[in-house]
């Protein structure tokens, strides 16, 4: 029997644990490391299972975190038998991707070197209307500058609840209260009418490599927007697995937030299994409340391999939850652009707006079009 | 009453007299919330026993169990208290027809304790010990969710007109939330946080057994069998939970089945599955599997 947690050394490779376990990503503050070691002096340390349970309580805060402190909890732990069953890794099926880095003839050409005649006066138009993905660094940098003056603006829905106001409904307890206030004379009668709120905008950003010119900039207008209205944007990038960003973009300096989303997402420019995807964030999030009522944007060129079946199966189930369905191609503003990708015609009957998507100018237009809806 | 609770299992041994029967992590994480006097967290799949859990905990522990169910818009004034104002006016009337009460004395008379709605936070804090379950509350908006912060902080509310109220034991809180979306990580902090799983095959045919004890072995087996397999086949929009196990099993026993059967369970289905994507896909399921 070894002392329940508070002697020095059980202190140290508990709150050794906690930091292993910060550095794996989990986010542990110093309160919940003390509550971490209250709780494990009440179980005893040497029941492991129990350490694990008072853990996985004051340690974890979602179930993305859970995945995280199994491992490690094995691995600082050390001995697996007498641990509880981990939970069984998320089936995340590995695509490779092989998908040309730009899209070929379609964009133009890779890049950095494309000739591009400016005229000085009209340089910021210009640079307005280029395809992000063709961008030499110098013109992204300007570009990202360009980026603030972007105001988005989130619609808005009625709720149940109501508001005073100068005529509508009668506001009975309102009425009520008022005539208190005159020892019980009636008093003048006020009315009420229906509130409004912010309506939720869920921006979906596909992250996989065929999209990997525009994820830089899509997830700096999503920033644009996560600005504008905080608590009513939800942003979540589509990969090989589905991640949550929100909290990142929420970082005021542009920078930093796009430092912190690239550090959260595992998957940049890998391989997409788009119809899987969705599926997740509808199984996990969407269906839950996320998506419900919300405008729903959907950055992707709709690349999937193989069988559309199940994309277009969760499209139509996304269609139905949410108040609108905005799919945004970066593909569809070039000219010559023929919505003939599979994945793209599978999903376009579910699609309330089909709008493009590669350069600032479109998405200035996106930012109208998600206001209006 | 906390004195004979000195182990995770003293927890599960009561809450399973009571027909809950949990498994050793949240056994232990419930020893914990009791012990350390935290808010519990709650999250997982609707229907795997959240609200169950703090009704159970209600019960085992011989207390009143005070519910809050939140919703979008829920305030203060639904969660904590309020006056209870066409009984002041008709208070009022009467004294001004007894005739010529005192203004200060009839004002003072007004706020009085009796004129006091309590809602469900005040109600459980002025019957403490007491179990406060706050269902859904990510239904709820921020702002709700701070001004619970605030009360689980201090366990106290503090009434303008009569002063503060303050729990002479804190009640024991239990949040349950369906992740619609994200808590905010201050509320989180100060909760101990459990994800509940869908039990495992033994477990959740004991559960059918325990709170369905009209309903037969055999079938409770079979029942909690073609649930299990619907459920890891992962192919279903929403599967179903524990509670739709049980209406199942409950609505088969109704209909005087001993063994599960095509047609019967065909018919029921309706208990289990609540789309119709679903139902088509669970109706191919069940021949493969009843063949």
């Amino acid at each position: 029997m070894s002392a329940p947690g508070t002697s020095h050394e059980a202190d140290e490779v508990l709150l050794g644990f906690a930091r292993a376990l910060r550095a794996a990503g989990v986010p542990v503050t110093p309160d919940r490391s003390r509550g971490f070691l209250e709780a494990v002096a009440l179980v005893g340390i040497d029941d492991r299972r129990a350490t694990y349970a008072a853990g996985r309580a004051t340690l974890c805060s979602g179930p993305d975190d859970l995945e995280r402190y199994d491992a490690v909890f094995a691995a600082w732990f050390g001995a697996r038998d007498g641990l509880p069953r981990p939970r069984p890794p998320q089936p995340v099926t590995p695509v490779a991707t092989d998908l040309p880095e730009t899209d070929g003839d379609g964009t133009g050409g890779p890049g950095e070197d494309a000739e591009v005649v400016r005229a000085r006066a009209s340089e910021v138009e210009v640079l307005r209307h280029r395809d992000v993905a063709t961008l030499s660094p110098a013109e992204r940098q300007r570009l990202t500058a360009l980026f603030s003056s972007l105001r988005p603006r989130v619609p808005f829905r009625r709720t149940p609840r109501h508001r005073p106001w100068h005529r509508g409904d009668v506001d009975a307890s309102r009425t009520l209260r008022a005539s208190l206030r005159r020892m019980g004379e009636p008093a003048e009668i006020a009315r009420r009418r229906r509130g409004r709120k912010p309506r939720r905008v869920v921006l979906l950003v596909d992250v996989s490599g065929s999209m990997s010119g525009y994820a830089d900039a899509l997830l700096r207008l999503a920033h644009r927007f996560t600005q504008a209205a905080p608590a009513s944007v939800e942003t979540f990038t589509l990969g090989t697995r589905l991640t949550h960003v929100t909290r990142a973009l929420r970082l005021r300096d542009p920078e930093r937030a796009l430092v912190a989303a690239g550090r959260t997402v595992p998957d940049w420019s890998g391989g997409t299994r788009l119809g899987e995807t969705l599926r997740s964030f509808l199984d996990r999030w969407g269906q839950r409340g996320t998506a419900r009522g919300a405008v729903v944007v959907v950055f992707s060129d709709g690349w999937e391999r193989g069988d559309t079946t199940e994309l277009t199966a969760q499209v139509a189930r996304l269609h139905r939850v949410a108040h609108r369905v905005v799919w945004v191609n970066p593909h569809r503003g070039k000219a010559g652009y023929e919505p003939v990708q599979r994945g793209i015609l599978a999903v376009l009957p579910h699609v309330d707006d089909f709008v493009a998507g590669h350069s600032l100018a479109t998405y200035a237009e996106l930012v109208e079009v998600v206001a209006r809806a | 009453m906390e004195g004979e609770l000195h182990t995770a299992a003293d927890v599960a041994a009561r809450l399973a007299a009571t027909g809950y029967l949990c498994d050793d992590d949240l056994a232990t994480v419930a020893f914990l919330a009791l012990r350390m006097e935290r808010p519990l967290l709650l999250e997982g799949e609707p229907g795997t026993g959240k609200t169950a859990l703090a009704e159970a905990l209600a019960e085992s522990l011989g207390l009143p169990l005070v519910r809050l169910q939140c919703y979008e818009g829920i305030d203060a004034s639904q969660a904590l208290y309020d006056w209870d104002f066409p009984r002041q006016i008709l208070h009022l009337r009467a004294l001004e027809a007894a005739g010529g009460a005192d203004v200060e004395e009839a004002e003072k008379s007004l706020y009085d304790e009796r004129f006091l709605l309590a809602r469900p936070v005040l109600a459980a804090l002025q019957q403490a010990p007491a179990v406060l379950l706050v269902d859904e509350v990510d239904r709820a908006d921020d702002e709700f969710e701070a001004f619970l912060l605030e009360v689980l902080a201090t366990y106290q509310v503090t009434i303008p007109e009569l002063g503060t109220v303050r729990a002479a034991t804190p009640p024991y809180v239990v949040l349950t939330s369906n992740r619609t979306r994200e808590l905010h990580d201050a509320l989180k902090r100060r909760c101990l946080y459990h994800w509940i799983d869908h039990p495992d095959l033994e477990r959740e045919v004991q559960i059918v057994r325990s709170r369905a004890p009209e309903v037969s072995a055999a079938l409770a087996a079979q029942v909690v069998g073609v649930v299990q397999r619907l459920r890891d086949g992962g192919e279903l929009v929403k599967p179903p939970g524990v509670a739709e196990t049980l209406d199942w099993a409950r609505a088969l026993h109704h209909l005087g089945t001993v063994e599960l059967d095509l047609a019967t369970a065909a018919r029921t289905l309706g208990a289990l599955v609540k789309y119709r994507e679903d139902a088509d896909r669970v109706r191919g399921a069940l021949e493969r599997m009843l063949a």
